[in-house]
């Protein structure tokens, strides 16, 4: 089954048009890396895909159903979870408040939702009382993530998720996304520019340049680094 | 001894007054970041829910505590959804709209009845601090300004309307991405301060004379100390309400009370020159 399938997409701000027409599908299950330098239209196109940027052209398709239109309650309601960049924590409200707001979207009831959210991301445990704006840039990006998953999205948008990450929590997260690939039944699209850290999580990687899709990497590369890097350099 | 007393009690219901203009201005403020300039006509729709209430033999408690809120926070609800929601954002355009909304208001009111000044008998009778007589309406004030506010705290702080208040107020986008519906939180924010602004409205109509046009006395202070508490709507309220309305009660026991006023106001010029996004933008940040 196609989870996303989004085609000729165009958007911008104002007048000034950033996505030029991006095609691309990710089937149920997939975990897709969308990979890009600064500037090339990577938060552009999650913006719109989670409906805060309207689209001047194309359709957004989730499940089969145009959502092109739909403001982004309605997309988050049909099972989009977004981590957007920056995180956007609620910085006046505890770690618990953040992940209770979080669970609106849940199908089970909040205390056990977060229970078993908890268990996956346990640094979080200790953190619960503290105000979401006091936690470090990697606690926070564990709890953005967190807290997207208590809501039970079936594809879930994430926007460099790495930017100004120390190593180990980028570890922690690489494991822990691994993780729930296996044990949750989600489809991820995930905008980087850190090639290792899309490389470990990806099954497909697309390449996006000046608002377009312009080539997807060969399977066969996305395991071997050099190959890789070698790929990504012509490209870039 | 006993005009000390009698001068707390005076400041005390003069900062309970002010809670009560202020706090549905408050809420609104605080929410959406837009001046409601039809507060005070709000207010005034209260006053009148409760003549009218009175004169129609319904008791005035219920009238005042709980038929001018509802009244008002209707009418609130369907401002919202008729002008407000297609002004957010546009802070300048909802001043105007709202400013308009309140002539409209006045109008309206004075048609239907006539400019002439109203009341209603205050339901309790005065008391004495040692030799000096005391309002005894004014415990009423302070007791319904100390539960608004509490009430007002406890909703925010301890329900899940609460909650979901609170992080719109912080990220609107992101409360969305979590399936909220802003649009939804507007609306029911709007219609509370809007209430509240009717509750106040019908607490007051036993000690302001009622007419159309009375809601000009209650914004000015309102908006001002709106303005100087800042973003977080019990800290902000309360704070500012202690500040101004001690200054006024003081300055008016001294000299007059139209000096009062205009101690409020210089002091609220002072306040906002010196913090401009009010007190809760520069102290207690993260207050509710
Ligand atoms: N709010 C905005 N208004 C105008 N232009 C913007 C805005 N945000 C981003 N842009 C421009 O859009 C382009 C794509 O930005 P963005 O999608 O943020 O790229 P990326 O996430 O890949 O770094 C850039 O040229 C950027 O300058
Ligand atoms: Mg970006």
């Amino acid at each position: 089954m196609t989870m996303l399938e989004v085609s000729g997409l165009r958007s911008g701000y104002g007048r000034i048009p950033i996505l030029a027409g991006v095609d691309f599908k990710v089937e149920a299950g997939g975990f897709v890396g969308i990979l890009g330098h600064n500037g090339m239209g990577k938060t552009t196109l999650l913006r719109t895909l989670m409906g805060y940027l309207p689209a001047t052209g194309g359709h957004v398709k989730l499940k089969g159903k145009d959502i092109t239109k739909a403001s982004p309650y309605v997309r988050a309601r049909a099972g989009i979870g977004f981590v957007p960049q920056g995180r956007e924590i609620f910085p006046a409200l505890s770690v618990l408040e953040n992940l209770r707001m979080g669970c609106l979207l849940a199908k089970t009831n909040e205390k056990q939702t977060i229970e078993q959210v908890l268990e996956e991301f346990p640094r979080l445990k200790r953190l619960l009382d503290r105000n979401g704006g006091a936690l470090s840039g990697g606690e926070q990006q564990l709890l953005a993530l967190a807290r997207c998953l208590c809501g039970d999205p079936k594809l879930i948008l994430l926007d460099e998720p790495t930017e100004g990450i120390q190593p180990s929590i980028i570890e922690e997260m690489i494991e822990t996304l691994l993780n729930l690939r296996q044990s949750r039944d989600l489809t991820m699209v995930l905008v980087e520019q850190k090639l290792n850290f899309i490389a470990a999580l990806s099954q497909r990687i697309l390449i996006i340049q000046k608002g377009r899709i312009t080539r997807e990497v060969p399977p066969e590369a996305i395991a071997d680094p050099s190959m890789l890097e070698e790929f990504v350099g012509i490209e870039a | 001894m006993d005009l000390i007393g009698l001068v707390s009690f005076n400041v005390l219901v003069g900062i309970g007054t002010l809670v009560l203009i202020t706090v549905g201005l408050g809420v609104i403020y605080g929410m959406m970041k837009i001046i409601n300039l039809a507060h005070g006509e709000f207010m005034m729709l209260g006053a009148y829910t409760t003549v009218i209430s009175v004169t129609n033999g319904i008791n005035i408690w219920l009238a005042m505590l709980v038929i001018a809120p509802l009244v008002v926070g209707i009418v609130g609800l369907i401002v919202e959804r008729l002008l407000i929601r297609f002004l957010y954002g546009r802070m300048i355009d909802t001043m105007l709209a709202t400013w308009g909304l309140s002539l409209a208001l006045i109008g309206l009111m004075t048609t239907i009845f006539g400019n002439d000044v109203r009341g209603v008998p205050a339901p309790v009778g005065g008391f004495s601090i040692g030799n000096f007589g005391a309002s005894g309406y004014g415990i009423v004030i302070l007791i319904v300004a100390a539960l608004t506010l509490v009430g007002l705290f406890c909703m925010l702080r301890y329900t899940r309307y609460g909650l979901i208040v609170r992080a719109t107020m912080q990220n609107a986008n992101m409360a969305s991405a979590l399936g909220v519906a802003p649009s939804r939180i507007y609306m029911s924010t709007f219609a509370l301060g809007a209430a509240l602004a009717g509750l106040a409205g019908g607490v007051l109509a036993p000690i302001s004379g009622v007419s159309p046009v009375m809601g000009a006395a209650f914004i000015a202070k309102a908006f001002i100390t709106v303005l100087g508490g800042g973003a977080a709507i019990i800290t902000g309220t309360g704070l500012a309400s202690m500040i101004f309305g001690f200054i006024n009660e003081i300055v008016s026991f001294k000299s007059t009370p139209v000096l009062g006023e205009v101690a409020l106001l210089a002091a609220a010029i002072v306040m906002i020159r010196i913090l401009p996004q009010g007190i809760t933008g520069r102290f207690f940040k993260r207050s509710i």
